[in-house]
């Protein structure tokens, strides 16, 4: 009859040592009197395993968490510690299809990194530009350069950034960086481009 | 270097008796070299000489104007006026086979101001015009009615000397008084219109005379528009990534930004009909859409549309100011859509296939109100598309090259676009009833061209 709630009690703090995988747990001190020996090692082996368990999770998620820190680090670091470095990684553009304002995949590591160097510097502001090919009308790429300036904010303020840090303009195909008429200078034109406003004197290594 | 050719154009072919033509001319390095017109239904018209060579260069503008009316044959006399001194001779021939061909050959002789009517029917002619000096700054222009064998009209007006820059604009309300004089419309000599190249505004007459910046040259301008009365233009700068909308004055060449503008991305102005309300695009974060703002009283901010996942853009009113075209990518794509100039009703206006009908933009309502220009993506390029307002029947216009950017002349049957048929963009004007086609302006990167209203005659021609 007492197995039941001992084996509650250990579940409890199972649960509870899961939920913050940092401490040490303390191990349960045994009871003195009562319940069989057989069903106490039992309970402490379940007790251990999921113990065991929650471990392998936390330690799992932070070395995912330090690699994908260290590989943003490590692209940083490749490039140098100074503030024209960071400012060079912040620049870096992102590309879009034709007609399109979502951010695709490759692209993601990219606005990353950008993430990275705002909450680095906190006085840092930012203003994004879309930008299109000249293929489509030139008053409707106004428009679709804003949903390609705001995708990327999005993107920003969605993995913790102050929206107020992100300012967002359209120059439609008003400045094109590849003047040419083929597929090539059209995929380079289709852009957002990424400037300072303020706060860039001096910037921090994320 | 494009291959041009002759083209055998198909298109639907629905219920309305305007907008017959197409762009059928070959066209080889921007010179016109084939037209199909409609026979038979063109008046012949001469534009006399004269013994005032002051005035020769009225009558070659005026000519002109006349020429690209398109609503006549130009006849040209060769040499000098000694045909008009000769006399009527029998033997001239059969009665013209063009014009009214009413074979009204027993005028006899010369009749009001000396005109030998005979012998200009007999050159095909249902019109001839002389220009007169009449005084030291001013002009008479005869209009006469040749099968009538009568002077039609007496047009005595001040024209300004030569080298003043109102010179041209007077010979052009002249052109107009022509047209009127003969045909009871309208005409459009006396019109200009804005385009955009290198970012810059600009101005030219509909002749393809007397190009002038109107804009700053230090912020790039996009979007030039008119008002009604021709005496204002709207257009959009960039301003350290916003989009500003100026209202110019066309006498004072003075402008004032748009009250409420300036903190956003706001583009396409369009005036509505009364000039009271200027009707945009705004571009902010949630989306782009259509607004008015009360420019008369520079107040009162309204937002047309609520897009959120979709952008609203490029509004154009109706004549009478009751509806607003415009472009919406609520389907996804863009297409064209139309709305109560109060925002409410909104639906579909130019039909489409949806998966298969391309992009399309660019409206403009023409000025009769009878249909709707807008560009559409068809097969990876742009042409010029017509909506009857009425029937709501689509119809392309255009298929050589890449064409866009259409705008209607006042008279709502010219157009002018930007297309590449000569191997660069450039500006062209269409005749929707011939479907003669010429270009504008032969300067690569002009665009975005806004045809006026006809042109007061109070407003001074220098901008």
């Amino acid at each position: 009859m007492k197995r039941l709630p001992l084996l509650l009690l250990s579940g409890l703090a199972v649960a509870a040592v899961a939920a913050c995988p940092g401490k040490k747990p303390e191990t349960p001190a045994p009871v003195s009197a009562g319940p069989d020996a057989d069903s106490l090692a039992r309970a402490q082996k379940a007790h251990d395993d999921s113990m065991k368990a929650a471990q392998d999770e936390a330690d799992r998620r932070a070395r995912e968490d330090a690699e994908r820190r260290q590989k943003t680090a490590d692209s940083l670091a490749g490039i140098g510690r100074t503030t024209d470095a960071v400012k060079t990684i912040l620049g870096t553009m992102i590309h879009f299809d034709y007609d399109k304002a979502i951010i695709r995949g490759g692209d993601a590591a990219v606005l990353d990194q950008k993430v990275a160097i705002l909450q680095a510097n906190p006085a840092l502001r930012i203003r994004i530009s879309g930008h299109c090919d000249e293929r489509g009308s030139d008053e409707y790429n106004l428009a679709l350069g804003n949903r390609r300036a705001t995708a990327a904010k999005q993107y920003l303020v969605s993995h913790g950034i102050d929206a107020g840090r992100v300012e967002t303009v359209s120059y439609g195909e008003e400045r094109p960086i590849d003047p040419g008429h083929n597929e090539e200078a059209w995929a380079k034109n289709r852009r957002d481009e990424v400037d300072i406003l303020a706060g860039g004197d001096a910037l921090k290594q994320p | 270097m494009k291959p041009v050719g002759l083209l055998a154009i198909v298109v639907a072919v629905y219920p309305s008796s305007r907008l017959v033509a197409q762009d059928t001319s070959a066209v080889d390095r921007g010179v016109r070299i084939g037209i199909l017109y409609r026979p038979g239904v063109r008046p012949g018209i001469v534009i006399l000489t004269g013994r005032a060579p002051a005035l020769d260069s009225v009558r070659t503008i005026m000519a002109r104007d006349i020429d690209y009316s398109d609503r006549f044959e130009l006849i040209t006399l060769p040499g000098s006026d000694s045909i008009r001194l000769a006399a009527p001779s029998p033997a001239l021939g059969p009665p013209p086979a063009a014009g009214t061909g009413t074979g009204k050959t027993s005028g006899g002789a010369a009749s009001a101001g000396g005109l030998n009517y005979p012998l200009y029917q007999a050159l095909g002619a249902d019109f001839a015009v002389a220009v007169t000096p009449a005084g030291a700054d001013s002009v008479v222009v005869t209009v006469h009615d040749v099968a009538g064998g009568a002077v039609r009209r007496e047009v005595r007006s001040r024209l300004p000397p030569l080298t003043d820059p109102g010179f041209r604009m007077a010979v052009h309300r002249l052109s107009d008084r022509v047209v009127e004089a003969t045909l009871g419309a309208p005409g459009i000599a006396a019109t200009r219109v804005l385009f955009v190249m290198d970012g810059k505004a600009y101005v030219i007459d509909q002749d393809g005379a007397d190009r002038r910046l109107v804009s700053s040259t230090d912020h790039a301008a996009m979007s030039p528009a008119w008002a009604g009365d021709g005496r204002r233009f709207s257009y959009m700068e960039f301003w350290q990534g916003h989009g500003r909308l100026f209202v110019q004055d066309v006498a004072s060449g003075k402008r004032a930004p748009v009250a409420t503008t300036g903190q956003a991305l706001d583009f396409t102005p369009a005036f509505s009909p009364d000039g009271k309300t200027l009707a945009f695009s705004r571009a902010i974060e949630e989306g782009t859409d259509i607004y008015t703002v009360n420019i008369k009283d520079g107040c009162c901010l309204q937002r047309l549309t609520v897009g959120r996942f979709y952008d609203n853009l490029s509004p154009t009113y109706s004549p009478d100011g009751q509806r607003i075209a415009f472009v919406s990518t609520r389907a996804g794509l863009p297409q064209i859509y139309v709305m109560a100039a109060d925002g409410t009703d909104q639906q579909l206006f130019a039909p489409f296939d949806y998966g298969a009908t391309g992009s399309s933009n660019a409206p403009e309502w023409s000025p009769d109100g009878q249909a709707v220009a807008f560009h559409r993506d068809v097969a990876g390029t742009l042409q010029v598309f017509v909506l009857d307002v009425r029937t709501r029947a689509v119809r392309q216009l255009t298929s050589v090259g890449r064409n866009e950017d259409p705008t209607w002349a006042p008279d709502s049957r010219h157009m002018a676009f930007v297309s590449d048929r000569s191997g660069y963009r450039q500006l062209w004007i269409i005749d929707l009833e011939t479907g003669r086609i010429r270009p504008l302006l032969q300067q690569s990167g002009a665009r975005l061209p806004a045809w006026s209203p006809r042109l007061p005659e109070t407003a001074p021609s220098t901008p």
